[in-house]
């Protein structure tokens, strides 16, 4: 089959590789009729990630057709046209019964190696690192799903694939940010990043009942997307002072919540930023957390930082001090989408939201490494690539 | 600590202690460096962080210096994914030290994993010795010989196989199972299995010993090697093995497709 296969930093092509079997009785195969290219996806290939190997198929926002079953697999049928979360879970361990399905004890084969990056293992995950699993992902015309008794969700008839392609991975990580902020009447949600992550928290902190919702960006595009398709007000964080300006904006208060929806690699010409840039590329630093030290800095007191953005690392000269004085919550992590699918289903199959609005690039998977390339730079207001096999 | 797990009626295996790691495996006297692991957590994780990156970025640039980096990132990768810088032990260790202390001290493992069943569950599938293979990387199969007696193959490090006879000392229904080679037996070995009720509904904690107590020469030579470089960390694996395959009825793999 053809796969999208990383090869190198900024180097992804297509290659010809072993179709997928079956390797255990919960496993599916499944057809991929649709599949996006991720902001996580953009940490792989600019190898902020450690342990990718050359010719690992990326992909982790996928949907299809079931074409395989393993022998424990009851639920499905061949022929069910599924959504499949990016978080491999088993369904049976303490977090998984807990609803903390990006916490499953049982998915990664190379739990010990994430032990002793991590201390613990998170779930496995689609198409991400040997440290997570080294599980082939879905930017390819096949792949093997595991847990597939557990995973996978049907899509009822009549919703088209890309309504529903964003319920394996951003709507619900969106949803999730969101959540975490424990959003109450009157409240003002700062989202910095508007990218597919940060439209899908500024519709989903409307959603949880917030009474305004500000985003941050520089991309006139994506600002305007913000306020068009999430209906927030807009701050361009190169022309004014975010912090500044969010404080005027909420009265002098500050955001109840700030979201981080940017994650390990920030961009902007602060001080700080420059210095955590020239430690990443001399590659002692991990991550730029330029974000998440503006969202500590800006969020109210006894607000909640709510992190949706990826972080691989170690964080330099994070204002720790300004969290703990004014006794901020911190709430992280991958998203437990199995949590959130049947709900957000729900919203898409009754209208109360089109996913798709965000797409701005459809494209065949064969035109893949360019897309990467686009997306990366922001190129043509590319927002969102679904691609197809 | 050997004499009391070849002699488990005097003191209980596993201890009473609520550690779950304890290793005491080669033991160069001199540098008191361990073959398995001699880099803390701390340095192994600045290791795995900074190591991906150099290695990255060393790749990333084609040039001599560019190899070279990768060079260096790809070693401290090494070392923080294993626990083991070879700069170090080349420096500090004597690899024929390493073999001496092996046949003397052997091999001793304290090991534990919570799994979501309850202890009755566990014991049962534990007590049936047949079923180790399914989870103990090194063994290859146990029978039973008689009501208490069996009999253990396992992978040696030359892909020979090494086989011996054992016998259960102690067999607390629920709780508690120990095991030791019998008299006389090429390998000297001994195991201790607790069983206890994980407090909220978590399950059975399950508190693994393990010691292996070669004698000298190439035996001995051979045990050292049956749970490879590292045994905590392959007892580790087994363990979780075998709680994966408890809880989900089978154990997360991607040998056998391309990789992601
Ligand atoms: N937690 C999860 O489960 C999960 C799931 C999906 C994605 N993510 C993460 O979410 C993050 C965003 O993903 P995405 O798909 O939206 O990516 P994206 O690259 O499309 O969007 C990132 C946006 O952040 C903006 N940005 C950069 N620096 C900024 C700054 N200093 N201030 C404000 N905005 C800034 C960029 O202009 C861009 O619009 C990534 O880190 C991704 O890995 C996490
Ligand atoms: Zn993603
Ligand atoms: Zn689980």
């Amino acid at each position: 089959m053809k796969a999208l296969c990383w090869h190198g930093r900024n180097d992804v092509r297509i290659d010809n590789v072993p179709d997928p079997k079956i390797l255990n009785p919960r496993d599916a195969i499944i057809k991929v009729t649709a599949t996006a290219i991720c902001g996580s996806d953009l940490h792989l290939y600019n190898a902020f990630i450690p342990t990718l190997m050359e010719g690992d198929i990326l992909g982790h926002e996928f949907m299809g057709e079931v074409v395989e079953l393993g022998s424990a697999v009851k639920n499905l049928q061949k022929g069910d046209r599924v959504v499949v979360p990016f978080t491999i879970a088993c369904g049976n361990c303490f977090f998984c019964q807990k609803t903390m399905w990006s916490l499953c004890d049982n998915s990664n084969p190379n739990a010990g190696m994430a032990e002793k990056m991590y201390g613990f293992t998170p779930s496995g995950l689609f198409g991400f690192s040997h440290l997570l699993g080294g599980y082939a992902g879905g930017q390819a015309e096949y792949v093997r799903v595991p847990f597939a008794d557990v995973g996978p969700y049907k899509v009822p008839e009549g919703l088209r694939d890309d309504q529903v392609l964003f319920l394996t991975d951003i709507f619900p990580t969106g949803y999730q940010a969101a959540e975490n902020c424990n959003i109450q009447p009157g409240d003002t949600v700062a989202v910095w990043g508007c990218g597919p992550v940060g439209q899908f928290a500024i519709r989903s902190a409307y959603m949880l009942g917030a009474e305004r919702v500000i985003a941050v960006d520089r991309y006139p595009e994506r600002l305007q997307m913000a306020q068009q398709f999430g209906g927030a007000e807009i701050i361009n964080y190169e022309q004014v002072d975010v912090g500044d300006t969010l404080k005027e904006m909420t009265g002098g208060r500050g955001p109840d919540s700030c979201i981080d929806a940017v994650g390990m690699e920030a961009h902007g010409f602060s001080l700080d930023n420059i210095y955590d840039k020239g430690m990443q590329m001399a590659r002692i630093g991990t991550d730029r957390p330029h974000v998440l030290r503006q969202a500590i800095m800006s969020c109210r007191k006894g607000g909640t930082v709510s992190i949706p953005g990826v972080y691989g690392g170690l964080l330099n000269m994070l204002p720790i001090g300004a969290a703990h004085a004014k006794s901020l919550t911190f709430k992280m992590g991958q998203t437990h989408v199995h949590r959130y699918l049947p709900r957000l289903m729900d919203s898409i199959e009754m209208g109360q939201i089109d996913p798709s609005m965000i797409i701005t690039h459809r494209v065949p998977l064969a035109d893949a490494p360019a897309a990467y390339a686009m997306f990366k730079s922001k190129t043509d207001d590319c927002v969102k690539v679904v691609m197809t096999p | 600590m050997s004499d009391t797990l070849i002699n488990p009626e005097k003191r209980q295996l596993a201890g009473t202690a609520e550690h779950s790691t304890r290793i005491e495996t080669p033991k160069p006297a001199a540098s008191g460096e361990s073959r398995g692991t001699n880099v803390g957590n701390m340095e192994r994780l600045l290791s795995v962080a900074s190591g991906s990156t150099l290695a990255l970025y060393g790749l990333s640039r084609r040039s001599v210096g560019g190899i070279a980096l990768a060079a260096i990132g790809g070693a401290l990768l090494h070392r923080g994914a294993t626990g083991h810088c070879s700069v170090y032990s080349s420096l500090k260790v004597n690899t024929a030290d390493h073999a001496n202390s092996a046949e003397t001290s052997g091999i001793h493992v304290e090991k534990a994993i919570t799994i979501g069943k309850s202890p009755g569950e566990v014991y049962k599938f534990w007590h049936n010795l047949t079923n180790l293979p399914r989870f103990m990387d090194h063994l290859i199969a146990v029978t039973a010989t008689g009501p208490k007696t069996s009999h253990w193959v396992a992978k040696g490090p030359t892909g020979k196989e090494v086989s011996w006879d054992a016998e259960i000392i102690v067999d607390e229904p629920n709780s508690r199972i120990a095991w030791r080679s019998m008299e006389g037996s090429d390998i000297e070995n001994a195991g201790s299995v607790r069983f206890v009720q994980a407090p909220g509904g978590r399950g059975c904690e399950v508190h693994v010993t393990l010691q292996y107590y070669p004698p000298g020469g190439v035996i001995g030579a051979t045990i050292a090697k049956l749970f490879g470089e590292e045994p905590s960390q392959q007892i580790t694996d087994d363990l979780r093995r075998l709680k994966r395959l408890l809880e989900t009825g089978e154990i997360p793999t991607i040998d056998g497709q391309s990789h992601g």
